[in-house]
């Protein structure tokens, strides 16, 4: 058996230096920035804000219902089911083409108040080996219960989106060990709607009832 | 000073641990720290904790103060306050001062292999560069929304020579060709200021103002400054209170190099006269433990700003759990989510609606609290700015988007 080497990662934000006023410039901002941006206002909330359920949407769908109180956008940006898309650039264009959609459809383009502009911003990874290393299911479920938030994090979110490895890393590993249909099970998982404390919870009671089944 | 160990209960072992991971790979690597004063003000007691923690990692961090005359600083309070956006003017002569203590501090000074600079008064070290493989970073640690143009302009000429600048908050990004990292600000959980507090020490702060815990209890703490805007706080409470039992504390200190200070304390004061149930209390400079007992006993906590550089009062209020609704200005929207962890407002009839709103929903409010002291914890503690500083050092030599360590 391949061990599975537990891994966690750290981000570092950048600031881009660039801002939107209004439904327009957001549109701009988000076909022109880097996918490290993207991935940023997508996902900034799911880790900054792990503990809440529901967490509030992406930082696309918060700035335009709270700032520029656009509830319908609000709400059609935040229902992206963002687990259906396989990379960044997939997931950009459908942000997009909401966005537009949206854009051809009202009368006038407001302007954000002045000091609550969205910036972008960008978020550089840094991964780092851990000392969890398993050999077994039984040590993959025990470790599953220690390692930090973070490292459930890269191995569910990073590893699908931001490496697209196009699938995330416990139900690949699980495949190649001949545990099919706890991968298959794992993989269906909506991690995007729920606490990442309820994701790991979740994760542990699926290896320990495939372990008893 | 506070060791590593300590923060394990608040944070997690495994938090720590990452920092271990990410210090080992800046052995052998020197971190020197360059400001302009050792003691007094944010930036002097960011590294009075920050150095210990990182020697303790086992990093060779270290922190040099520059040194200059009356004028030299007359210049640098200048440029500060042009900064902040008020109009200054700074002439040659002036420039040629801020160039010339620049010089003879450089002379004296033995460079190391990382060079992190806080804020304008050393910005010009960078000219005496001599080590090109050595890698500068200037951190600003004040508002930079809106910079006088012609001090912008100066400034720059050295900032473009750094490698990276770091910001407190995304709205004091600039268009520049280097990359700009965002590091809040952060407090300290085991300081006196935040730390646990017995509920006695709680209630004899209480006795001692004679305010009265068995009624909800309003409380704002700042400085006495308009831009803390108390008069609206005094407003918004008026106004909630035609429907809710509330009083109202304003605590806090007067700036003293303000020259408004004292009328806007005298205009509170009289307000206040006017009503039994506002408390106005004048707190000298080392008052954190009855800061700490206020926020602890409050009911919910204000911080109606104008404008705020990051305001971590605001972070003070939820680390303790506190509802809390403040003005969606500088660092304040980082730290408050509205309705998930905490209220935004923009004016004193929507503050007067959410204290209503939170005095009579305590549900609803101590789950703003929870969420909040949640929000603070993962990240606005000084574990996550230590993690932040490793990470930019680390980055220095990386440009790629995921660095493999």
């Amino acid at each position: 058996m391949l061990p599975f080497a537990f891994h966690t990662k750290l981000e570092q934000t950048l600031l881009l230096g660039r801002k939107a006023r209004n439904l327009r410039m957001l549109i701009d901002g988000i076909r022109e920035v880097p996918d490290a941006s993207i991935y940023h206002h997508t996902h900034r909330f799911l880790i900054q804000h792990h503990y809440l359920s529901p967490e509030p949407p992406t930082g696309f769908a918060y700035w335009v219902t709270e700032v520029l109180n656009d509830k319908v956008l609000g709400e059609r940006l935040s229902s992206i089911d963002i687990i259906q898309f396989g990379s960044i650039g997939a997931l950009r264009e459908r942000l997009l083409a909401v966005l537009e959609d949206h854009a051809a459809s009202v009368e006038r383009i407001v302007d954000a108040p002045r000091g609550e502009e969205f910036h972008f911003l960008a978020s550089r990874m840094f991964v780092l080996p851990t000392t969890y290393v398993a050999a077994s299911l039984d040590q993959f479920r025990e470790f599953l219960g220690r390692v930090t938030i973070n490292s459930i994090y890269y191995h569910m979110f990073d590893a699908r989106l931001r490496l697209e490895r196009g699938d995330n890393d416990f139900s690949r590993w699980l495949d190649d060990e001949g545990f099919r249909d706890l991968a298959a099970e794992i993989r269906n998982l909506d991690p995007y709607t729920q606490t990442l404390e309820g994701l790991r919870n979740r994760l542990t009671a699926m290896v320990s009832e495939y372990e008893s089944a | 000073m506070n060791q590593l160990e300590a923060y394990v209960p608040i944070v997690g072992s495994s938090t720590i641990d990452e920092l271990s991971l990410l210090a080992e790979r800046l052995r052998g690597v020197s971190i020197q720290n360059i400001n302009s004063t050792a003691v007094g003000g944010g930036v002097a007691e960011i590294l009075t904790r920050m150095i210990p923690l990182l020697k303790q990692l086992g990093v060779d961090a270290r922190w040099d103060v520059i040194k200059g005359d009356e004028k030299f600083f007359e210049v640098t309070k200048k440029m500060h306050n042009a900064l902040h956006g008020v109009e200054a003017t700074i002439t040659d002569a002036e420039y040629e001062v801020f160039n010339e203590v620049t010089r003879s501090n450089a002379a004296e000074m033995q460079f190391g292999d990382i060079v992190f600079v806080h804020d304008p008064q050393p910005i010009g070290l960078i000219e005496y560069r001599t080590d090109l493989s050595s890698r500068w970073i200037w951190r600003c640690h004040i508002d930079f929304s809106r910079p006088d143009p012609a001090v912008w302009r100066f400034l720059e000429r050295f900032l473009h020579s750094y490698d990276s600048a770091v910001f407190s908050a995304p709205a004091f990004a600039r268009q520049l060709p280097i990359p700009q990292v965002l590091i809040a600000p952060s407090i300290d959980p085991l300081s006196d200021k935040n730390r646990d507090l017995p509920d006695d020490v709680v209630d004899e702060v209480f006795e001692r103002f004679r305010i009265d815990r068995s009624r909800p209890i309003v409380t704002q703490i700042s400085r006495f400054d308009y831009l803390k805007d108390p008069i609206g706080v005094i407003k918004a409470y008026r106004l909630a209170k035609k429907r809710v039992d509330i009083q109202l504390v304003l605590a806090g200190g007067g700036a003293t190099d303000d020259p408004e200070g004292p009328v806007l304390m005298r205009q509170v004061q009289e307000e206040a006269d006017k009503d039994p149930d506002v408390f106005v209390l004048f707190l000298p400079p080392a008052s954190d433990l009855e800061i700490n007992a206020l926020q602890r006993g409050s009911t919910v906590i204000l911080q109606k700003s104008l404008r705020e550089g990051f305001g971590l009062t605001v972070a003070e209020a939820l680390w303790k759990g506190k509802p809390t609704i403040a003005g969606a200005v500088g660092g304040i929207p980082l730290q408050i989510t509205h309705k998930y962890s905490g209220i935004l407002t923009t004016s004193i009839e929507g503050t007067a609606h959410w204290i209503k709103q939170l005095i009579q929903e305590p549900r609803y409010a101590e789950g703003l609290g929870r969420n909040g002291r949640e929000h603070i914890k993962h990240n606005f503690l000084i574990t996550r700015h230590l993690k932040d500083y490793l990470l930019t050092f680390l980055s220095l030599t990386r440009r790629e988007d995921i660095v493999y360590l």
